[in-house]
């Protein structure tokens, strides 16, 4: 092969990944580096955003408590979702993986179904089922004469993991389902021929594989979580405030976009450490089951 | 007395009859194979003797014991899967392990069986690879140790070889001849391969839809096929339409120009079988001529044209002249060398 041939396909991956790499960089990257930069820039109730550079904005964060008190929330509602989305979830993936045929296929549409739904009607959804004393389910328990008042749901920390644990369960569920595709159809009925009963079974044998998927599916769902925006908005609302909400405030109403573009920044740059770092410790972990 | 015996064992799910009146009775230390095409029910067979299906009529015995009121858990048989199934987030030595643990056996004696059981299958020093870093050849040994170590009272083999290459799955053949010589265990072999149900096993069971269609020694069903599957199924055949005439004396058996004395008991159409390493080349006999010539190394293979439809014939290659391509040529076998049996004139 001549020299010029060879130079010209060594520049043909360039020229062919040149569109998707121009929308990349025009619609992520360029705005991702105005907004690290905005979090930068000076802002006043009169003079609006200066364009300098100063550290005003994560001082502030860095010292007031509230900020500290914000991020703490939306990191522990995110880690009990993502449990209560593996504690479910996992276990209706193999319910789901051992039913037959025409059954497996209704469950799994049932399980992706709420997927082609908003998310904001799926949240309004418990609102409506738990909202105050005119809730559906608070109304009904109360004139049975079951509770007195109404269950606490909305503005609760305990209302926004469970409605965002709904929103994430199909996330879970797929991780864990493309899990046991993995597995041998067989593997069950060796260990049992070898002696194992069903719970050893699942201990022993059928976990330790599905764990990846486990793993993978709680960064999905950590990370949708942690910084979710409709859900935490709806159930949370004014009053019970987590980073993404917080950012958006910043931007809209309180108009101080530096601020906001700080809250957005340390947002991003966390979750892309405990991403990156739980990705790579858990495949160093299960190097085995991933060949 | 039979050690495992299956009797009238049928399977069927929903209006389908998988398996239908399988009846064998096993000796203990015999090796036995279900041959068959897929489909044709064996590895069901196998599956409910390991209890991973009901039979839905028939008994299953082992030792005189009812085998199918015994959870699977607690058979006690060793299976090798055609997949290995071995468990990937184990070690080769914690996957030998596993049954033994599921016996309580204590730390020290466990360790040692283990390596024993990975020694004897060849594979003394990799007690500490992963399944997923070892080659197919190796999975399947690890599979074997695996089911050999628990002592097991029947060793089934569900189709062990045949996702190891042709060189590979000759050697593991011979191996596993020797290993179950050794342990003298009962063992079932599931194969569609006719060679290596005919190398490993003392008695066949050739199967066809859910059937037992013969069940001999190697040798009895090759050479005796009991129907016109057995003989198509394990290795080639010849099968010629010819006759038997009552009219002449004494009594006369007719393929095209070839005739012999007819045995007793049929008369009228026939079909006569046999194998093309029976057929020579003579002066009188089945008019044919010959098609190709293919040179095997230690023998021809000649596809000819006869009267009665193509033929196969296969020479060994002792020296002698050997016919041309296009020759016509006379093939010629000696009565005792074919199985006759009745045909159906349609």
């Amino acid at each position: 092969m001549s020299a010029a041939a060879e130079e010209r396909n060594a520049r043909a991956p360039w020229a062919l990944t040149a569109p998707a790499l121009m929308l990349f960089v025009g619609v992520l990257l360029i705005p991702l580096a105005m907004t690290v930069m905005l979090s930068f820039h000076d802002w006043g109730q009169y003079k609006g955003i200066e364009p300098v550079f100063i550290l005003k904005n994560w001082k502030e964060i860095a010292t007031d408590p509230y900020y500290a008190e914000m991020f703490w929330r939306t990191f522990r509602i995110a880690i009990l979702t993502t449990l209560l989305t593996a504690l479910l979830g996992a276990p209706e993936a193999y319910i789901l993986n051992r039913m037959s045929g025409r059954w497996k296929s209704f469950f799994l549409l049932v399980i992706l179904g709420p997927l082609l739904i908003s998310v904001v009607a799926r949240t309004l959804g418990w609102a409506l089922l738990f909202g105050g004393n005119n809730g559906l389910v608070n109304k009904l328990l109360m004139s049975a004469g079951v509770i007195r008042f109404p269950i606490p749901f909305m503005f609760t920390e305990t209302g926004m993991v469970v409605a965002l644990a709904h929103v994430m369960m199909p996330f879970m569920v797929l991780s864990v389902w493309a899990a046991l595709q993995r597995l041998d159809p067989q593997i069950e009925n060796a260990a049992m021929s070898l002696g194992a009963g069903p719970i050893t079974i699942i201990r022993r044998i059928i976990m330790p594989q599905i764990m990846p998927g486990v793993l993978s599916g709680a960064i999905i769902v950590f990370s949708l979580s942690a910084s979710a925006f409709a859900t935490p908005a709806i159930i949370g609302g004014r009053r019970l405030k987590v980073a993404a909400t917080l950012a958006y405030d910043e931007f809209l109403n309180t108009l101080n976009w530096p601020l906001g573009a700080a809250v957005a920044t340390l947002l991003l740059v966390a979750l892309v450490l405990i991403v990156v770092g739980s990705n790579a410790l858990i495949e160093r972990r299960y190097a085995e089951v991933f060949r | 007395m039979a050690f495992l015996e299956l009797e009238g064992v049928a399977k069927q799910f929903g209006a389908q009859t998988v398996v239908d009146d399988f009846s064998l009775a096993v000796g203990k230390g015999e090796f036995i194979s279900f041959l068959g095409p897929s489909g044709c029910g064996k590895t069901t067979t196998l599956q409910m003797i390991a209890g991973f299906l009901d039979p839905t009529r028939g008994a299953i015995r082992l030792e005189d014991k009812d085998l199918t009121a015994i959870h699977p858990a607690k058979r006690g048989l060793g299976i090798v899967f055609q997949s290995y199934a071995l468990f990937p987030h184990m070690t080769a030595a914690e996957n030998v392990a596993f049954g033994l643990e599921m016996r309580n056996v204590s730390r020290a004696d466990r360790a040692e069986r283990v390596r024993a059981a990975l020694a004897m299958v060849g594979l003394a020093g990799y007690e500490d690879r992963h399944p997923r870093r070892m080659s197919g050849g190796q999975q399947q040994r690890v599979a074997l140790a695996r089911a050999l170590v628990i002592k097991p009272s029947v060793l089934l083999l569900d189709e062990p070889l045949s996702n190891l290459d042709a060189k590979l799955r000759e050697e593991m053949q011979i191996e596993l001849r020797q290993i179950q010589r050794t342990i003298g265990t009962t063992t079932i072999l599931v194969t569609h391969d006719q060679n290596e149900a005919m190398s490993l096993s003392d008695r066949i069971v050739v199967m066809s839809q859910g059937k037992i269609e013969q069940i001999g020694t190697p040798q009895e069903t090759y050479e005796k096929p009991a129907s016109a599957f057995v003989s198509q199924f394990l290795g080639k055949t010849n099968d010629f339409a010819g006759a038997i005439d009552r009219t002449a004396t004494p009594a006369l058996l007719v393929v095209g120009s070839w005739s012999a004395p007819a045995p007793a008991g049929l008369s009228g159409p026939v079909t006569v079988s046999i194998r093309p390493e029976r057929i020579g080349f003579g002066d009188a006999g089945l008019g044919a001529k010959i098609v190709t010539r293919i040179f095997q190394g230690n023998h021809w293979l000649f596809q000819c044209d006869s009267e009665c439809g193509p033929a196969i014939v296969i020479r060994q290659n002792d020296g002698q002249p050997q016919p041309t391509e296009g020759e016509a040529v006379r093939l010629t076998w000696r009565p005792e060398d074919m199985s006759v049996r009745a045909r159906t004139v349609a």
